[in-house]
């Protein structure tokens, strides 16, 4: 209960001070929902000039879209203020968290309280319910509790990748911009059918990174289609669980980054 | 006073053109160096180009496969591949994102110093940013090159004027996005903090320069619109198209003088704001 307190008090002193530039918090909000927005739009402006992308439909295309939209923003709510370990890595004011009583990762989430991103998750949500109903899916028990643990799935996984991409840091602190080619890129590949992209492009992200079960292996099992790319049936149902392998991988790698820590002395 | 004043790098209408001139490219030069000591950023920041370049790349292919004539907007499929493989080459030489510096220096005072310098500040950062610029060009535009040009098949330009005016366009391109940025931060001499305009530019500004698909693939009268009435496709759009020659001679021709219109109108309005902003600054901060 302690530790509640505390992580409280950290996100109220967050919110006290964004609350101290109204007219950019309203702004960032706003901007913050039409990034997402922005997102489906793009895939409604390609279905502009075609009926079909990658042998998926517009309704089809929507609904990886629309579950990828939400896994994300769910995932970019709560750890995606990670990023910006790498300033506090090379400034040392990781440092003050260290001596904190606290782990590490939870301060971090809490010291940026991102409400701002609360439009965003409802947008999501909303996109993947209409396109829920925009297909016609057969409903059984186990594509209702399929359609449930996809977008928790898909948070976790993408969560996951925030947290590895962030871990960067602690091993190489200009890494840059190299996370955002994962966890954004990651969210890109995902939105549409991975039937789209080729080769080793397709099979390292889609495979041996694992996207390829965050939006459109669920989405092929939710709307009784084989997939074209030749998994079985069975694989859609059981892709939400990819999440755990990539929350241990990131959990392994980012205990180990903590260990490995040296300040900067500065 | 004079013997002090004669050895002062300034820029100004009253001293001779070849001061100016020495005081503009030293200014350049040091942006260049300034940009050339993050040589990890320019590696990694490569890399995320080309993650992005091959994902919009497949996309757009995916949506020529099933349009009309397989010519989506009227881009065939390897004037789409160039268009997405030399876009994400130009991204960090237009640079479009992440410039807070101005509002930065506005929100925390230090703008006070570079009042005081005789070179007025549109210029300086100006100077320094077409640095930036010239080291983004040398090192960030040629990497996605590549590797689009391994992977995908490249149109190559016909008209001997092709080359020339996408040079020019993308210096047009660089003046304009300046403008705009330089506007962007300039509204934190109104409200102290420009994140909230930033993050407005970041979300508009990728969207509607064509990063994200051209232009051409919305309904006409919106294209038309946001070219004549907005400098943003100028800032992506139109280099792009310059060079997979997507239109006419005389158009796109008619496009680089659009463009240069508004790098010109931005950089104007730019200079406006900043001397009505000198007139009404409190300087923040001790």
């Amino acid at each position: 209960m302690g530790d509640l307190r505390i992580y409280a008090a950290l996100a109220g002193g967050k919110w006290r001070s964004m609350l101290s530039y109204r007219a950019s918090f309203a702004a960032e909000m706003l901007s913050n929902l039409g990034a997402t927005v922005l997102d489906v739009t793009t895939v409604f402006v390609l279905f502009r000039a075609t009926a079909t992308v990658g042998g998926f439909t517009l309704a089809e295309a929507i609904l990886m879209t629309g579950l990828t939209a939400l896994g994300f923003v769910l995932a970019d709510m709560t750890v995606g203020n990670i990023d910006d370990l790498k300033r506090y890595v090379r400034t040392g004011l990781l440092d003050t968290m260290l001596i904190r009583p606290l782990p590490v990762l939870p301060q971090l989430v809490f010291t940026d309280l991102p409400l701002r991103k609360l439009l965003r998750v409802a947008f999501g949500a909303a996109v993947y319910t209409l396109a829920l109903a925009a297909n016609h899916i057969h409903w059984t028990p186990a594509r209702v509790l399929l359609a449930v643990l996809t977008p928790l799935g898909a948070a976790l996984f993408f969560g996951a990748i925030f947290v590895l991409t962030a871990s960067f840091a602690f091993w190489w602190v200009e890494s840059g911009e190299i996370g955002n080619g994962f966890t954004y890129g990651g969210r890109d590949f995902t939105s549409y059918p991975i039937t789209v992209y080729s080769n080793w492009f397709r099979d390292l992200f889609a495979y041996a990174l694992g996207f390829g079960f965050v939006a459109y292996q669920p989405a092929l099992a939710l709307l009784g289609r084989t997939d074209p790319l030749g998994l079985p049936a069975w694989a859609g149902f059981v892709s939400p669980l990819v999440a755990l392998p990539a929350v241990a991988i990131a959990t392994l790698v980012w205990r180990t980054g903590i260990r490995r820590y040296r300040s900067t002395g500065s | 006073m004079d013997r002090i004043g004669a050895s002062v790098l300034t820029i100004s209408p009253s001293r001779p053109f070849r001061v100016s001139a020495t005081t503009f490219g030293a200014l350049v030069w040091s942006g260049f160096r300034r940009y050339a000591t993050y040589r990890q950023a320019t590696i990694a920041g490569s890399f995320t180009n080309i993650v992005f370049g091959f994902l919009r790349c497949y996309v757009l292919l995916a949506v020529a496969a099933g349009a009309v004539g397989n010519r989506p907007g009227g881009y065939d499929v390897e004037q789409l591949a160039t268009y997405v493989w030399v876009g994400q080459g130009l991204l960090s030489v237009i640079g479009i994102w992440g410039w807070t510096e101005l509002a930065d220096r506005i929100r925390t005072g230090d703008i006070a110093s570079d009042l005081l310098r005789p070179v007025p500040p549109v210029v300086s950062y100006l100077a320094t940013d077409l640095g930036r610029a010239t080291h983004g060009m040398l090192t960030r535009f040629i990497p996605p090159l590549i590797i689009g040009a391994l992977f995908f098949p490249f149109s190559t330009p016909d008209r001997w004027q092709t080359v020339p005016l996408f040079v020019l366009s993308v210096v047009l391109a660089v003046i304009g996005s300046f403008g705009c940025r330089y506007l962007v931060n300039a509204t934190a001499y109104w409200l102290h903090d420009a994140r909230g305009p930033q993050m407005l530019w970041t979300l508009g500004s990728g969207v509607l320069a064509g990063l994200y698909f051209p232009l051409r693939l919305l309904p006409e009268w919106l294209t038309v619109t946001l070219w004549v009435a907005t400098p943003l496709p100028g800032l992506l759009q139109t280099p792009l198209d310059v060079l997979v020659e997507r239109d006419s001679p005389a158009v796109q021709a008619g496009l680089v003088a659009l463009q240069a219109f508004w790098a010109v109108a931005m950089l104007a309005l730019a200079a406006l704001v900043q001397r009505r902003a000198e007139r009404k600054l409190v300087v923040q901060g001790g």
